[in-house]
């Protein structure tokens, strides 16, 4: 293990090929949203008479019920949902990670407390939960990223919880609380970027499942208000006009997949990595 | 008072409802189907009935299925006119307290009895009795007691004077000699009870001895068939369980061949519009709900969220309510975007302004419409931030608590008279929603409401409706349009301006 450090970073992957497959659809995806913010076909929300039409040169993936380009939708749908997805790891993950890993480090009573109340939080479903925070504080794209963020929370104190119990008693850790190196050194520096690789993992995942409760949402009509839709929305709205139009449920239908698809193989290519080491 | 209205929104809702596995009974559907037989319609239904008795009749389904069991003494026609019934003729005094009906002669009821003064006060007392929690009661309060006169007249004396409350009588007379009318309805509409199967179907026969020749049903059977789950209705009607379905979702029209069907296209009898809170700036000022409704095209509306189908409205009210609807209201203001900015820039907007549309999530018809405003009010600077809210919210913030900038939501009649659509905007009413308060309105209202003339009361009526377009209460946009299906071997379907399908008006095609 010593030679870890002197391997690059890619190598440090146990299976890049899958995690590189994976970016490179990321990139893909990430790539279309980025020209969205510069550059539309058309603006999304912009009607026009030229009402559901097919897969034209003028309107790549065609039009809605109310001559809406489907690209340009696409694009700006795949932002909204990107950023859902990240805004739903920032609260779940960040503020998981933190619980799970002070109250594993120390155990005890707050240990139990937290644990329990992990529980029954994970008893609760996240549509619930959703919708309860959707009702208190009104539909948007906001409101949906913290109803997704806490709801994600658990998942990330447990994993963090378990992974710095198993690591507390090492003789790195020993050796470092030995040496009277500070608490919260400890955790942060020590022990956390010694299990990344699992953490990491779970994001990855984490972003997945962000994605499809995100498009669960909308499709329930929780989240971004019209005329702004995020992809779940699109499809849920296109239902009706799917035999006339396919690619107007196709469209949005494909980025999903791609986000999720990428998100997956990121994640299963570092979690081959712990799979090896236990 | 929210409560009639939710209940109507209950209906329009029902539209969209997904609903459970459909029973599997086919013994209807194979009668129906048969191609030839004229003898037996089956009609579709997306729910089962409340109850056979009228006092418990809720839901939409209901009203309409009861239309042809039950006759009131008075009974409404396809244009919105009360047309004498089981009461061949009707006197309201000049106080318009006492209501004198002229009983027909010889109107029997299903079971062969004669419809006697007793039955008509049996009936009124019956649903206004509190006790018997029926939906009726609140109207019915207001009837202070009924007289029997003599052997063929009947006086029902009210608490206060009201000359608008004849249609509430449209509700079904039915003998006094029948106490259990769930176990066994009896009234006497053109079909009578035959059977029933909870969840399932709802057999009707044709009464021979019904009171008007000319309203006699013409198929000997009609099968009512619960089908809840809308999304197989097409295939129903397709492959001949169903005859008859109405409000078909627009969707569904292409898979019906037209060889097959005849489509009959109606509406919804409700007036959607953009409703705006008139206590709220800057929707206090005139000129600002003027030059929205400059800067909006109904037909666009239209275009976009139902194919361009549906029917224009200027004020509230529908076109099937023919005796009061006013077509030249459509064109008080036709899209004018320079006009729109002018008048915003006389009310001190000239940049524009933004406000909330909040519309209920379970009706997709008027999120698509508010996205269309959205666009169509870009054009003159005001920004629409749309928020869709639950169904339960719609009512109780924007409805009941009117916290509310602008709603797209329909509105539609309780009863057959022109104050269930426009009493509301009385500056004092309890459910004026848009806070519209107009001293002029106030005053030709309640001279509407004090004329005993039947055509002066509509000519004030109609002058409601021209001083709510003038001043703009809200932005009115439409009738969503409804569909019916029936069987090419029948014809005659009409529309009723209220919950009411009358089958007796279905007859074979040749």
């Amino acid at each position: 293990m010593a030679t870890t450090r002197t391997r690059s970073l890619l190598a440090r992957i146990p299976n890049p090929r899958l995690f590189c497959a994976g970016a490179l659809i990321m990139l893909a995806v990430i790539t279309l949203i980025v020209i969205g913010m510069v550059w539309m076909p058309y603006e999304p929300t912009a009607m026009s008479p030229d009402r559901l039409q097919g897969v034209s040169a003028a309107h790549l993936l065609g039009t809605d019920k109310m001559g809406r380009d489907i690209l340009s939708r696409v694009m700006y749908g795949s932002r909204i949902t990107f950023l859902v997805a990240l805004g739903t790891m920032a609260i779940g993950a960040g503020f998981g990670i933190l619980v799970g890993a002070v109250t594993g480090y120390y155990g005890g009573i707050v240990d139990e407390v937290v644990m329990r109340v992990t529980d029954g939080l994970f008893a609760f479903p996240t549509v619930l939960l959703a919708l309860v925070i959707v009702s208190l504080f009104g539909s948007s794209t906001l409101n949906v990223m913290w109803a997704l963020g806490i709801a994600f929370v658990p998942s990330f104190i447990r994993v963090a919880r378990s992974e710095v119990i198993r690591c507390k008693h090492l003789d790195y850790v020993k050796n470092a609380r030995l040496m009277g190196v500070r608490d919260a050194r400890v955790i942060f520096v020590h022990i956390l970027p010694n299990v990344s690789g699992v953490i990491m993992s779970n994001v990855m995942i984490g972003f997945n499942n962000a994605v499809l409760s995100e498009a669960g949402l909308s499709y329930l009509g929780i989240g971004s208000q019209p005329p702004y839709a995020s992809l779940g929305q699109m499809i849920s709205e296109a239902q009706e006009i799917f035999f006339t139009v396919p690619s107007a449920v196709l469209g949005p239908g494909m980025v999903i997949v791609l986000m999720v698809l990428g998100f997956s193989l990121m994640g299963e290519g570092l979690r081959a990595a712990e799979g090896r080491m236990a | 008072m929210s409560n009639i209205t939710r209940k109507s929104f209950l209906s329009l809702s029902a539209l969209s409802a997904v609903g459970l596995a459909t029973c599997g009974s086919d013994q209807g559907g194979a009668q129906g189907g048969t191609s030839g037989d004229t003898d037996t319609l089956t009609c579709g239904m997306t729910q089962d009935i409340d109850s056979m008795d009228p006092i418990k009749a809720e839901s939409a389904a209901t009203r309409e299925l009861l239309f042809n069991v039950y006759d009131g003494l008075v009974k409404p026609d396809v244009e919105g006119n009360l047309n004498p019934a089981v009461a061949s003729d009707v006197s309201v005094s000049s106080d318009g307290t006492t209501y004198s009906f002229t009983l027909r002669e010889g109107v029997k009821f299903h079971n062969g009895e004669v419809v006697t003064p007793e039955d008509v006060k049996y009936s009124i007392e019956r649903y206004r009795d509190s006790t018997t929690g029926g939906s009726l009661v609140s109207a019915f309060a207001a009837v202070d007691h009924v007289d029997v006169v003599d052997e063929s007249h009947v006086d029902v004396v009210l608490k206060e004077p009201d000359t608008d409350f004849l249609a509430y009588f449209a509700i079904g007379i039915t003998p006094a000699s029948v106490a259990d009318l769930e176990a066994d309805p009896v009234g006497c509409g053109p079909y009578k009870f035959s059977s029933r199967s909870p969840l399932e179907k709802v057999v009707l026969e044709k009464f021979d001895d019904y009171w008007d020749a000319e309203g006699t049903a013409y198929i000997r059977t009609v099968i009512f068939k619960v089908t809840t789950n809308t999304d197989s209705i097409g295939m129903e009607l397709a492959g001949g369980s169903l005859d008859l379905f109405y409000r078909l979702p627009e969707a569904q029209l292409s898979q019906l061949s037209e060889d097959a069907f005849t489509i009959y296209e109606g509406g919804m009898n409700l007036v959607q519009a953009l409703y705006l809170n008139n206590a709220e700036k800057p929707f206090d000022d005139v000129r600002v709900r003027q030059a929205l409704a400059y800067a909006i095209d109904p037909q666009q509306i239209m275009d976009y969220v139902s194919g361009g189908k549906g029917a224009e409205v200027g004020s509230s009210m529908y076109p099937a309510f023919a005796k009061y609807f006013m077509p030249e209201l459509n064109d008080v203001y036709n899209q004018d975007v320079e006009r729109a900015r002018k008048l915003l820039d006389e009310a001190g907007l000239k940049d524009g302004f933004s406000f909330t549309i909040q519309v209920s999530n379970a009706h997709p018809q008027h999120i698509e419409t508010a996205e269309v405003l959205k666009e169509q009010l870009a054009a003159i600077d005001v920004t629409v931030d749309i928020q869709q809210i639950e169904w339960s919210s719609w009512l109780s913030d924007v409805y009941t608590g009117r916290k509310f900038e602008g709603t797209v939501v329909g509105v539609d009649a309780s009863a057959l008279n022109a104050p269930s659509m426009l009493s509301r905007f009385a500056s004092d009413a309890d459910n004026n929603f848009v806070n519209f308060s107009s001293a002029a309105y106030d005053k030709a209202y309640a001279k509407a409401r004090a004329a005993i003339d039947d055509d002066e009361k509509t000519e004030l009526y109609k002058e409601c409706e021209r001083i709510l377009a003038e001043e703009c209460a809200s932005v009115y946009i439409q009738d969503l349009p409804s569909f019916v299906a029936l069987a090419k071997r029948f014809t005659g379907y009409e529309f009723y301006p209220l919950y009411a399908q009358n089958l007796a008006t279905i007859q074979p095609s040749e």
